[in-house]
């Protein structure tokens, strides 16, 4: 029947898919579908920007408005891969450039972006509307001024944890009187200070401004000054909480805050005084749905706790360990909607009186919506996890870290394997899972057999035998990302089933036991996979003998081939 | 008669002094919370009111065991707390592993005292431990060799890896290629220091330097290395004895003016003796609780300048930083005083 529909009407209906997976479905129907999906496609989101080149991206959807490109493999945060690794969004945006797309939107994550970069990108798409990075670094606040100066219909200005270096311009003040469109702007991840009057001049011109987050050095006069002509704020970052608390300013921002009824997200607190009492904002806690004050270091457990019982409609909740186990008990009776939970540790190795299994479970009592879980804690038990598993059987997404990577389970001294087994029984949804303690090749067996829509295996410190990875490789269909560090793996385990590899994004593996040479034979059975050992090694002239054990090894699906931009300790085989 | 108030440090300006633990006898009069956060400031923490640690009431018996130890000047080395341990004692504790006390007593504005504090388990204010401060490269000599651990198949891999240990670093821009890693993790009842992995805890590194500056930036901001402890001697009229206070606990003077009434009542109630014997007139209940409010007795502080002044003219952070030492007097002694500032004081309710 749809054969007889004309091209207009197929697009019509395609305007409808949006979904990334459904619309790369609909490209493999049929050859007129392809060609029609590929020239309406106008969101493009690329998981490995060294999966295909940007020209072929571009061959294939001329019509691209929007790009997600993410880099780094997700160990780089946690310091795991070397510096200058790869990565770069220069390519990209030259490709781009040259070819007249017409980019409305570009959003990065762990990828280096250079100054160059942004200068580029600012003067080559007129209408350039939104930029977004995340976990980036490369760039200055000399790159932020291009990005003011020249994108004239800029809508959204987003930077999520980037190490920038600060010059000590005045980025902000690049913005010109002309420049009304925004609607997003976060720079709390910045060091440096801004133009606070050029700060309050871009607000007042922008009435659309639903979503600001400011960085530390923005004080309280100037937060409620900025409040003062945003009360249409939703989304609000507070940079500087530092106040006397007998002060005229700090009385004039409680007033202020009371108008400000739209807002729904609060975070920030990056800066706090000493014994902070975050009173001036129990007003508004009543309307906010999503509450992050994962970086207010100075807010003791006790003030945390007063602040939640007002908090009747929080759906996402990212908080610091010291709001302890009898805080997460307040949460758990205060905040029923809750979908995502966020646990941070406030010390290296965790404050010992801080979160523990009691405060889990006391939230999958409280919380029957809880989809989301990231959660630091210093021990866990295998009871403990199986109450959660059947109080929340919805999680999509289950990280837990014991701060100690081997402890057992507390009370019983077992492994943790059976509290595991629990939760991706129970979790069908499950697409995203970290394990931490200790835990033998048991827990794999459960997972090979249950996460059936697992899609994301973040593994340490775990497992006996090859066999553990096996079960991981061999069960779970729907697998894209493996990353497993110091883990007993080994050739057997890496070359059972090659073709797995095809299927899935990528693979990583760090201080396993896996050697060149299987590396090697891998890279020469799979011509579609890159295979990458970084040989960090000092010395200059090593050569990769087969039996060596392989440090760091990082593989991926591409259509690009061997990439021309890797460091000299990378080797791709 | 005056108890060993284990005191071992009192400069006049009222700075960190490092009370091990609150002496024995001042247990009874002194609430529980303060006797906690006394010890908590030895390290030079904030008081965590988070940490309402369950071995609290077990820290009475083993504070008389360990008052000698408690009132030596030392630091735990950084990385050297076992989550298990209680963080009070373990700083204490920690002294007898083989340690050298590494840093001067008083924290001074150089990158290393900061840095061993910071290194300390806390409660909420501590953010990660900074412990290889860039700019100081002497740091290189706090770095511990740890044995490893053996604790079964998971660490063969860990052989390997060279075994010099350093603390976690703060990788400016997502690693910098320090790749040395932790020569094991030891299992969950180590006594000993846990070595520091590469990478371990997952978080992300923007988040760990951040941390660290906050707790750096937290630092400057006081003035002090820390928001130590700042004790000052609390003396009254017709007492047997003097106490001490953290200014610190409090952020208003209705806090430390409740504070006082109660750590003071048990001299003017029941207390016969050397009262009596001085034909003092007895306070009752009442008449205490107006000891700021009224005018039985004023409180009174002597300044940096040396000078006796009314306590609740200037803001409280500029009293704390100009208080040296307290005294509870008369009200009939404090009549030199302006008579407006007594109104004052009551008004401070």
């Amino acid at each position: 029947m749809m054969n007889y529909f004309p091209d207009e009407v197929i697009e019509h209906i395609f305007d409808y898919v949006a979904s990334h997976r459904d619309r790369n479905v609909l490209s493999l129907v049929c050859k007129s579908w392809y060609r029609i999906e590929r020239w309406t496609r106008q969101r493009v989101f690329i998981g490995n920007c060294y999966s295909i080149t940007p020209e072929r991206l571009i061959r294939r959807f001329p019509g691209l408005k929007s790009l997600t490109l993410k880099g780094k493999p997700h160990f780089a945060d946690f310091s795991l891969v070397p510096y200058d690794w790869g990565g770069f969004v220069y390519p990209w945006i030259e490709a781009l450039a040259k070819s007249r797309v017409g980019l409305e939107e570009l959003r990065l994550k762990r990828m280096v972006v250079s100054d160059e970069s942004l200068e580029l990108l600012s003067r080559s798409f007129t209408h350039f509307k939104s930029l977004v990075l995340v976990s980036c670094e490369g760039f200055t606040t000399d790159g932020l001024a291009a990005i003011a100066a020249n994108c004239r219909f800029l809508r959204e200005l987003d930077l999520q944890e980037n190490e920038v270096e600060d010059h000590k311009g005045q980025w902000l003040s690049c913005f010109p009187d002309s420049c009304t469109s925004l609607v997003s702007l976060n720079f709390a991840c910045l060091k440096g200070e801004v133009s606070l009057g050029a700060l309050e001049r871009l607000v007042a011109r922008s009435p659309n401004l639903k979503s600001l987050k400011l960085n530390r050095s923005v004080p309280l006069d100037a937060l409620q000054r900025i409040m003062m002509r945003a009360p249409q704020l939703a989304d609000l970052g507070i940079g500087s909480f530092d106040h006397d608390p007998e002060s005229e300013a700090y009385i004039k921002l409680k007033n202020t805050i009371l108008k400000c009824r739209s807002l729904t997200s609060l975070s920030g607190f990056l800066e706090v005084p000493p014994h902070c009492s975050l009173a001036a904002i129990y007003p508004i806690c009543p309307n906010l749905t999503s509450l992050n004050l994962s970086y207010a270091a100075g807010i003791q457990g006790s003030e945390l706790i007063k602040l939640v019982r007002h908090c009747v409609k929080l759906q996402r909740l990212w908080i610091m360990d010291c709001i302890g186990d009898e805080g997460l008990g307040v949460v758990a009776m205060t905040c029923k909607y809750l979908q995502e939970l966020r646990v941070f540790p406030s010390a290296p190795y965790g404050n010992p009186a801080a979160v523990t299994e009691k405060g889990l479970v006391a939230i999958s009592m409280g919380c029957p919506k809880l989809h989301s879980l990231l959660y630091f804690c210093h021990q866990m038990t295998n009871a403990a996890l199986i109450t959660v598993a059947k109080n929340c059987p919805n999680f999509i997404r289950f990280r837990l870290c014991i701060l100690d990577a081997l402890k057992p389970d507390a009370d019983t001294m077992q492994p943790l394997d059976e509290g595991f087994g629990a939760i991706v029984q129970s979790c069908r949804q499950l697409r995203r899972l970290s394990l931490s303690g200790r835990l033998t090749d048991q827990v794999f067996l459960y997972i090979g057999m249950y996460a059936e829509q697992l899609e994301m295996l973040s593994i340490a410190f775990a497992g006996e035998s090859d066999k553990g990875m096996l079960y991981v490789l061999n069960g779970c269909k729907k697998l894209r990302k493996l990353e497993i560090r110091d883990c007993p793996f080994g050739n057997m385990a890496l070359l059972t089933d090659v073709g797995k590899y095809e299927t899935m994004r990528s693979l990583w593996m760090s201080s396993c036991e896996v050697t060149v040479g299987a590396c090697k034979s891998l890279a020469k059975k799979m011509p579609m996979l890159n295979v990458e050992i970084f040989n960090e090694n000092e010395q200059e002239d090593c050569s990769l003998e087969d039996g060596q054990r392989v440090e760091k090894m990082y593989l991926y699906r591409t259509l690009a081939g061997k990439r021309k931009d890797a460091p000299e300790y990378v080797w791709t085989l | 008669m005056s108890p060993p108030l284990l005191v071992t440090e009192d400069d006049g300006q009222g700075n960190a002094s490092i009370v091990a633990t609150a002496s024995s006898q001042s247990l009874d009069s002194v609430s529980p919370n303060e006797a906690r956060l006394k010890e908590h400031n030895y390290l030079g923490l904030s008081d965590c009111s988070s940490v309402d640690s369950s071995t609290v009431p077990s820290l009475s018996n083993e504070k008389k065991n360990l008052n000698l130890k408690a009132t030596e000047l030392r630091l735990g080395l950084p990385g050297s707390q076992s989550p298990e341990r209680d963080p009070d004692l373990f700083s204490l504790r920690s002294t007898k592993l083989d340690e050298k006390p590494l840093f001067p007593l008083l924290p001074t504005k150089d990158g290393i005292c900061s840095l061993s504090q910071k290194t300390v388990v806390s409660g909420s204010k501590r953010g990660f431990a900074d412990t290889m401060d860039p700019e100081f490269p002497g740091n290189a000599g706090i770095n511990i060799m740890l044995s490893p651990k053996p604790s079964g198949a998971q660490l063969t891999t860990v052989k390997e890896i060279p075994s010099k240990v350093l603390q976690e670093r703060p990788s400016a821009a997502n690693g910098t290629g320090h790749n040395h890693t932790g020569a094991s993790i030891s299992g969950s009842a180590a006594p000993a220091s846990k070595a520091q992995v590469v990478g371990w805890p997952p978080i992300r590194s923007f988040r760990k330097n951040s941390l660290a500056t906050t707790s750096k930036n937290n630092d400057e901001v006081d003035g002090k290395p820390g928001p130590a402890a700042l004790f000052v001697k609390v003396s009254m009229d017709g007492a047997p004895y003097l106490r001490k206070v953290d200014l610190r606990n409090y952020t208003t003077y209705q806090e430390l003016s409740s504070s006082l009434e109660k750590m003071f009542s048990c001299f003017t109630l029941g207390q016969c003796g050397s009262h009596a014997a001085s034909g003092r007139e007895m306070l009752s209940e009442s008449k205490l609780k107006d000891l700021l409010h009224g005018s039985e007795y004023v409180l009174t502080y002597e300044d940096k300048d040396g000078d006796w002044m009314l306590v609740g003219d200037v803001p409280w952070d500029m009293f704390i930083d100009t208080c040296k030492r307290l005294k509870i007097v008369k009200g009939s002694d404090a009549i030199g005083l302006a008579p407006r500032a007594v109104e004052k004081s009551k008004s401070r309710s």
